[in-house]
């Protein structure tokens, strides 16, 4: 280095503008960043879906795409809704009182987690990392599942079950129960998913 | 600027171009420093074939890669079909593809290779720290390129296997969904997510990796390679030829460059078998599942990463709500040996045990899930940190106490467990395993700064044992 005295002024000014360079700089990037949010259409097509479930059988599940997303509706039997007594102990959250704006909408917020006890209507994603569950209406002892199981769902990817009702068991990867989108009935026989009375 | 310098002008057509791109450009300079006059250790062993090896397998996946790109196309709808349409109807589609998906996974065995003959001679130590620490960042860059390759074939494995990693992310707390949208560029993993990864995957990771490799080797290159004796050939006591060139070395080309020719075709030959005989490798190269076009709807009964992703994978499921009880109590058992046993500064101290103490509450408050994240990173980025948690007084094993060559084994076993039981569903039994492994392996880096000291190390010679063949 030379041993010419540093010019301040001249410093003060190169810092100066170098930081306003870097303000630029940085400004530049958020049109870039923000290009990775989900696009207006990709927010756009989160319309209801409507299912009919005239056909549906007590003991039988459909699955219906919503944003997506699978949407389980499980009709259930009565001795299936007997068995949530039986689970209620066993239960990380039994009463659906975690994220409830989130998880389960008010009126799910029962032992059924539905608006009529026997029709279940639930997103079929993993509370974990997003797996779908797989149904494990077979009561009794099987693999990967406790001898004392009363049907449920059963998660292939990290083992994390739930019940008929969707509420996760204790001491599962899962945190929470699976979310109950917002449904609504347009009939008997015909539901909304993704919308409720509400809207 | 270098002198200008004049050629006879007897000299033959090429000497005379060589000497004008010379005079402009450092094409001779370039070639002596890193290859004719770059001076390598003799006493190399099989252990130094995968260095340039790793450096084949890089051209071999962007030569492919470039020309299956040609055929793909990046769309939701489209993605699974035309990766079909290579195999099928593009004239010898299925060799490029072939070659692809092994690549990957070879291309995982030789840097796994090569980055434990940097572990076991010490190849991290000062002065070399930057080439190891460049290599991480190249290991590092290599995982983020097979994660988001793999989607790009769109089967259920693709889709399922991104679903679960990005989620991962929405475990961080306060940013973590919103991240995860970010990543995604939707509410699930869709034709958004296989666009960017596409992006990502064929362009942007490729050229950070790119020129981490420059650095790599021009990192080498400055300090010299290490060798199986940890010895210094360039060293100021090392001997030297009246012309400054070490006794211990000898020039990269022609000595390995040739020497190199017989790891290159061995690599080749097994390369070749498994991709013209077991391309899917048994389900660990390419998995069965991933022939199914991927399925928003229905998540495959077993869902596992690739091979080279578990024992990391298997890291993240040892973290359970019991596994952060014992990783606390570690948490707090360091703090109490930092406060207790070390000669300190009082002030330190009370950090240590206040970091700890603060660190053991957010354990207890955030979800295990987001530790699990945290685990599974640390354990590439602990990598990084090698070249300061070593303290032994020499570099190589050979030269090391014995019983150090049992833990390096007992590392290496652990390690293969660890993959192993990231293929396999989960179980009780394979937890509690992964979760003794996941210690081990994190006490295996955090406690070498003790017990890389402990034991005595045998006398170092001061050449390279060579024993000409």
């Amino acid at each position: 280095m030379s041993d010419t005295p540093v010019d301040t002024n001249k410093r003060t000014w190169l810092i100066a503008s170098t930081c306003a360079g870097a303000v630029g700089g940085v400004a530049v990037a958020v049109p870039f960043v923000s290009t990775f949010q989900p696009s207006e259409k990709a927010k756009a097509a989160g319309a209801a879906v409507e299912v009919d479930i005239s056909a549906l059988k007590p003991g039988e599940k459909m699955t219906v795409e919503w944003r997506g997303k699978p949407v389980w509706v499980v009709k259930r039997t009565p001795e299936q809704l007997e068995s949530l007594n039986k689970t209620e102990t066993q239960l990380a959250d039994p009463k659906s009182e975690r994220k409830p704006g989130e998880l389960t909408p008010a009126y799910a917020r029962n032992q059924a987690r539905s608006i009529k006890p026997e029709i279940f209507v639930a997103v079929g994603i993993c509370t974990h990392l997003g797996c779908s569950p797989s149904d494990k209406f077979q009561t009794g002892a099987q693999p990967s599942l406790p001898d004392d199981w009363n049907g449920g769902f059963l998660c292939p990817c990290h083992g994390s079950t739930f019940d008929i009702a969707g509420r996760v068991f204790k001491n599962k990867p899962a945190p929470d129960n699976l979310e109950i989108p917002p449904h609504m009935y347009l009939s008997d026989t015909k539901l909304l998913i993704g919308e409720d009375k509400k809207a | 600027m270098a002198e200008f310098k004049e050629i006879s002008p007897d000299a033959s057509a090429g000497e005379k171009l060589l000497n004008w791109v010379d005079n402009r450009f450092p094409a001779s300079k370039l070639y002596k420093e890193h290859l004719s006059e770059y001076y390598a250790p003799k006493n190399f062993n099989f252990w130094y074939f995968f260095g340039s090896l790793a450096l084949l397998v890089l051209v071999i996946q962007i030569v492919t890669g470039i020309f299956l790109v040609m055929h793909y196309k990046p769309d939701a709808n489209l993605a699974f079909g035309s990766v079909e349409y290579i195999m099928r109807d593009v004239p010898w589609g299925w060799l490029i593809r072939y070659m692809h998906s092994t690549g990957a996974s070879a291309f995982f065995i030789v840097v796994y290779m090569h980055m434990y003959r940097g572990l076991i001679y010490g190849s991290y130590r000062k002065p070399r720290e930057l080439v190891w620490v460049f290599g991480c960042a190249i290991f590092l860059c290599l995982m983020a390129e097979a994660f988001m390759g793999y989607l790009l074939p769109w089967g259920q494995m693709s889709y399922w296997g991104a679903q679960v990693i990005v989620n991962l992310f929405a475990a961080v707390p306060f940013v973590g969904p919103d991240l995860a949208l970010l990543i995604r560029g939707d509410y699930v993993v869709g034709d958004a997510t296989l666009n960017r990864f596409f992006s990502f995957h064929v362009i942007a990771v490729p050229l950070v990796l790119l020129g981490l490799v420059v650095a790599h080797i021009i990192a080498l290159h400055e300090v010299g390679s290490n060798n199986p004796d940890g010895v210094e050939i360039k060293g100021p006591n090392a001997p030297k030829d009246a012309n400054g060139h070490p006794l211990d070395g000898v020039p990269f080309h022609p000595y390995y460059t040739v020497h190199d020719i017989l790891g290159v075709s061995g690599f080749l030959l097994v390369f070749s078998a498994v991709i013209f005989f077991a391309p899917e490798f048994g389900g660990y190269f390419l998995e069965y599942n991933n022939f199914i076009p991927a399925d928003p709807l229905k998540t495959p009964l077993h869902i596992a990463p690739v091979w080279y992703f578990t024992p990391f994978y298997s890291m993240l499921r040892a973290i359970t709500s019991e596994m952060m009880y014992v990783l606390i109590a570690c948490v707090l058992a360091g703090a109490y040996f930092g406060a207790a046993k070390t000669n300190l500064p009082k002030v330190i101290k009370a950090g240590v045990v206040g970091a700890a103490v603060f660190v053991s509450l957010l354990m207890l408050s955030i979800d295990a899930k987001f530790w699990g994240v945290v685990v599974m990173g640390g354990a590439v980025v602990i990598l990084f940190f090698l070249p300061w948690l070593d303290n032994c007084a020499v570099k190589s094993i050979r030269y090391r106490p014995d019983w150090h060559k049992y833990m390096y084994g007992v590392f290496v076993v652990n390690f293969i467990v660890l993959a192993y039981l990231g293929v396999q569903p989960p179980s009780a039994i394979g937890e509690r395993v992964s979760q003794v492994g996941t210690l081990f392996y994190f006490g295996f880096f955090l406690l070498m700064p003790m017990w890389s000291q402990m034991g005595a190390t045998k006398p170092v010679p001061d050449r390279v044992t060579f024993t000409p063949h």
